[in-house]
């Protein structure tokens, strides 16, 4: 699947953009996945409350399934308008 | 409905023209437009979004506006990439037969596309550069919806 990174969740684990094959069920598996990755990674999901994510680009939960899902995306709280 | 999303600077007073054009059965329209704002010595503001999902988030936005209020039509554009203070950043318009649905469309158009649109924005400055932080009132904001 790919996952995709916004703003400083971008800067901090030093890319846009990955493919990642995981066997995660939910976006809080994925995200434990990731944490055990690097350092990187485990400074960017240090706090999941300052995050957002998206799956298949609609606003979503981290207790959501990830069947079916081909597109995830972190980032901080929006900032529009 | 007409939602724009892009990189280049917009004309305000042609958009606001040309959406108020060919409405003969609506009496109000109501434009709102955010400024980069020149804060604490700031020198540029950069917008990052993400292409796809923004669209969609917004066309949800104004559909949602459309089954809440009585409107004519609504308009958004909303910029990404750098972008100096003064220049615009974004503007909605609706038009509607009565006044209030035209401020109140507005307003929550405003209300969600500050915290369900996704876009982030970065302030740099002489000392280096901040992510804006979302604040607590703009989540708030929406509950009144």
């Amino acid at each position: 699947m790919d996952i995709l990174y916004f703003a400083w969740v971008r800067e901090r684990i030093g890319l846009p953009k990955e493919k990642v094959e995981t066997g995660a069920r939910n976006v809080t598996e994925l995200v434990e996945e990731l944490k055990a990755r690097e350092p990187r990674y485990a400074a960017a999901f240090e706090d999941i409350s300052a995050l957002r994510v998206a799956l298949d680009q609609e606003l979503s939960d981290f207790d959501a399934s990830l069947e079916g899902v081909r597109e995830v995306a972190f980032f901080p709280p929006m900032t529009g308008g | 409905m007409r939602i724009v999303v892009q990189e280049a600077p917009f004309d305000l007073g042609a958009e606001t023209s040309r959406f108020a054009e060919g409405h003969k059965d609506q009496g109000a329209i109501v434009t709102f437009t955010g400024l980069v704002r020149e804060d604490g010595g700031m020198a540029r503001m950069e917008i990052e979004h993400y292409p796809g999902m923004t669209e969609r988030a917004i066309t949800k936005i104004a559909e949602e506006a459309v089954t809440r209020w009585s409107l004519g039509d609504t308009l958004v554009i909303h910029r990404f990439g750098p972008m100096q203070p003064g220049e615009a950043i974004m503007m909605v318009a609706t038009a509607a037969p009565h006044r209030k649905d035209a401020f109140e469309a507005a307003e929550f158009l405003m209300d969600y596309l500050k915290s369900r649109a996704p876009f982030w924005k970065k302030e740099i400055g002489p000392d280096g550069s901040d992510w804006v932080a979302a604040k607590d009132e703009d989540e708030d904001a929406l509950d009144r919806w």
